[in-house]
């Protein structure tokens, strides 16, 4: 297991690497000259042009300059943006709102989900889990900024049951964001528990725990479920990774200052440290989740090994 | 097949929403006459009341698209007064009027032709890039699998909606229609890839295979002729789901100010335009949202639809 640990640390490298290239590159294709818009009406004067060009390397090639902001970024430091902020300040300001969007967003989906599916898994074909089939086709489908505006509308402005933008409330602020935010993979978590469920529930060895006379009870959360949510944890897992690099409308719609919301500013302001920054950072969660996914696999299905 | 590959084919099928039958094979081979897949599988298709709703109004979406003069009551979507600006449905007006005083059943209408031109062409490129990938690195293996998996894994780190924005704000395809569908499937062909992928590599270690290499098959006609076919299931699945799913990023790429733009028609200009709106004319957000939700579901429907038939484990 440590050996294959290492070989997959090894293998992110170059994904990481490339990522955060492939963003480079398409940051320094962006179109006008940002040292140019700083001036705004008045124009800077030629030394403080040049002064400021070489100081975020704009005159080097491409590669080069991304050899330079690698250099940097390995030791820790993300460089500033051209209004001369650091852009980690930018991250340590929004990342959190962005975290406490996923915990909140995790935690309905884990809850929700998997009682729901376990309810449907379990009496197949009954009332509940055609309620859960319907209504998870119908989530799955419903574009997520319909769904952001039709919750922000319906359960906001009608109904006034939560705020309707910002944080301004604390953890309940972000409440009906993380709903929607989740609704996807919820309806995935429900139909996931519900197949795995439903096909456990054949499965010999709950047949044999029946047989010994276990309560159903028991046999359902003892040996059924357990077995079931093995699918489920780790896509859950996997999804954490997806949502912290997925909330932008989200975050747009429900103005919630977060990472997405930087990033998407970031763009349009022409500010390449913040959004090469940030989307490294939203590429190694996305493959750190992933990593401990697998590993947890592993943990949890004694059947798989990786050695 | 070994258990780590079916370990990876069973992870690439729940990541892709769809399934293969190859993970898990129990086909049931004491019937006295078998019938062929599709053969199968249409007559499923046929009982499933999902995929007649989703076909319905595909159709009607694919309608709306090729001839919205049908849809539009007689109405033209630039034809506009500013006396009508924001006025609420009617009788005589279906969908109201929005803020330039224009039809809005004509304008929500008229948007289908650009969303279904994005997705047909977005999912067009997504499935050449990865069936040609996918297939190249899973037949191949070796270092040319190694180097084309880890360019998907660069790929598939980014968050899709977030490259697209990139790729668009870059400006180097431009804005149009054509730029939308290539920066969405530059970010979107790596699950296809995946999938086909271990198809390939589950159905290239099969005894059928062996026999065509053993009779002096070349390299591309089993890839062509024997492996590829099979790997058709799972990816039509995909394709059905995904036009939908690119036709939502669409619209959603729109709203942030990032894809089509003025004077296009499309519905994601018009959820953008409403949405400073949604207190006082909440219908101008309603309507194109509903639309849009619909036609996804439709595709979403069908795509499910098309899993289920094609899914052996499903059948007693």
């Amino acid at each position: 297991m440590g050996r294959y640990i290492a070989r997959r640390l090894l293998l992110t490298i170059p994904v990481l690497i490339g990522a955060s290239f492939l963003i480079f590159a398409l940051v320094y294709a962006l179109p006008g000259d940002p040292i140019r818009a700083l001036g705004g009406d008045r124009p800077l004067a030629p030394a403080v042009v040049a002064e400021l060009r070489d100081e975020f390397n704009l005159d080097d090639p491409l590669p080069v300059q991304y050899v330079k902001y690698l250099g940097d970024l390995v030791q820790g430091d993300f460089g500033t943006d051209f209004r001369g902020r650091e852009v980690i300040d930018t991250i340590e300001q929004r990342l959190p709102v962005t975290i406490r969007l996923t915990i909140v967003a995790i935690a309905i989906e884990t809850v929700i989900g998997i009682i729901a599916g376990l309810l449907a898994g379990i009496r197949r074909n009954g009332f509940l889990d055609n309620l859960v089939l319907v209504s998870s086709t119908i989530v799955v489908a419903i574009p997520i900024l319909v769904l952001a505006f039709v919750a922000q509308y319906v359960l906001g402005v009608k109904a006034g049951w939560f705020p309707i933008a910002g944080i301004t409330e604390g953890w309940y602020s972000y409440l009906l964001p993380g709903l929607v935010l989740a609704s996807g993979s919820l309806a995935y978590v429900a139909r996931l528990t519900r197949t795995s469920v439903a096909e456990n529930l054949r499965a010999d060895y709950v047949r044999t725990a029946r047989a010994k006379g276990l309560p159903n009870r028991t046999v359902i959360t003892r040996h059924t479920l357990r077995n079931s949510l093995i699918p489920v944890v780790t896509f859950i897992g996997a999804d954490i990774g997806t949502l912290m690099g997925g909330a932008i409308v989200t975050e747009t719609v429900f103005n919630l200052p977060g990472i997405g919301r930087a990033v998407f500013d970031s763009v349009q302001a022409q500010e390449g440290a913040v959004v090469v920054g940030i989307v490294t950072l939203m590429v190694f969660f996305f493959i750190f989740f992933n990593l401990v996914v697998d590993v947890l696999y592993a943990v949890l299905d004694p059947r798989i090994r990786y050695d | 097949m070994t258990d780590q590959q079916q370990v990876d084919l069973r992870k690439d099928e729940v990541e892709a929403g769809t399934t293969t039958g190859l993970a898990s094979p129990s086909v049931d081979v004491t019937n006295e006459r078998q019938n062929s897949l599709w053969s199968d599988a249409w007559g499923e298709l046929k009982r499933n009341p999902l995929f007649w709703i989703g076909a319905v109004f595909g159709l009607l979406f694919l309608l709306m698209a090729i001839v919205p003069q049908l849809f539009a009551r007689g109405a033209d979507p630039r034809a506009c007064s500013l006396s009508n600006s924001n006025q609420k449905p009617s009788a005589e007006h279906w969908f109201g009027f929005d803020q330039q005083g224009c039809d809005y059943l004509a304008n929500v209408v008229y948007g289908a032709r650009n969303s279904l031109i994005i997705g047909l062409l977005a999912v067009a490129v997504v499935l050449v890039l990865g069936v040609v990938v996918g297939a190249v690195s899973g037949f191949y293996g070796g270092w040319v699998d190694s180097l084309l998996s880890r360019l998907t894994d660069i790929f598939y780190a980014i968050p899709f909606i977030l490259g697209a924005i990139v790729v668009l704000r870059s400006g180097i395809l431009g804005r149009g229609v054509v730029a939308v569908a290539i920066a969405l499937a530059a970010f979107g062909w790596m699950t296809a890839m995946r999938l086909v992928r271990s198809q390939v590599i589950a159905v290239k270690s099969s005894d059928y295979v062996a026999a065509a290499r053993a009779m002096g098959a070349s390299n591309g006609r089993i890839l062509l002729r024997h492996i590829l076919p099979n790997a058709v299931a799972p990816v039509l699945v995909y394709t059905t789901i995904t036009i939908g799913v690119l036709i939502a990023a669409e619209a959603t790429l729109t709203f942030l100010g990032v894809g089509l733009q003025r004077p296009a028609i499309s519905w994601g200009l018009q959820i953008e335009n409403g949405q400073s709106l949604l207190r006082t004319a909440p219908h101008l957000v309603l309507f194109p949202s509903i639309v849009l939700t619909v036609t996804v579901m439709a595709f979403v429907m069908m795509g499910d639809a098309l899993r289920d038939a094609l899914d052996p484990r499903q059948r007693a």
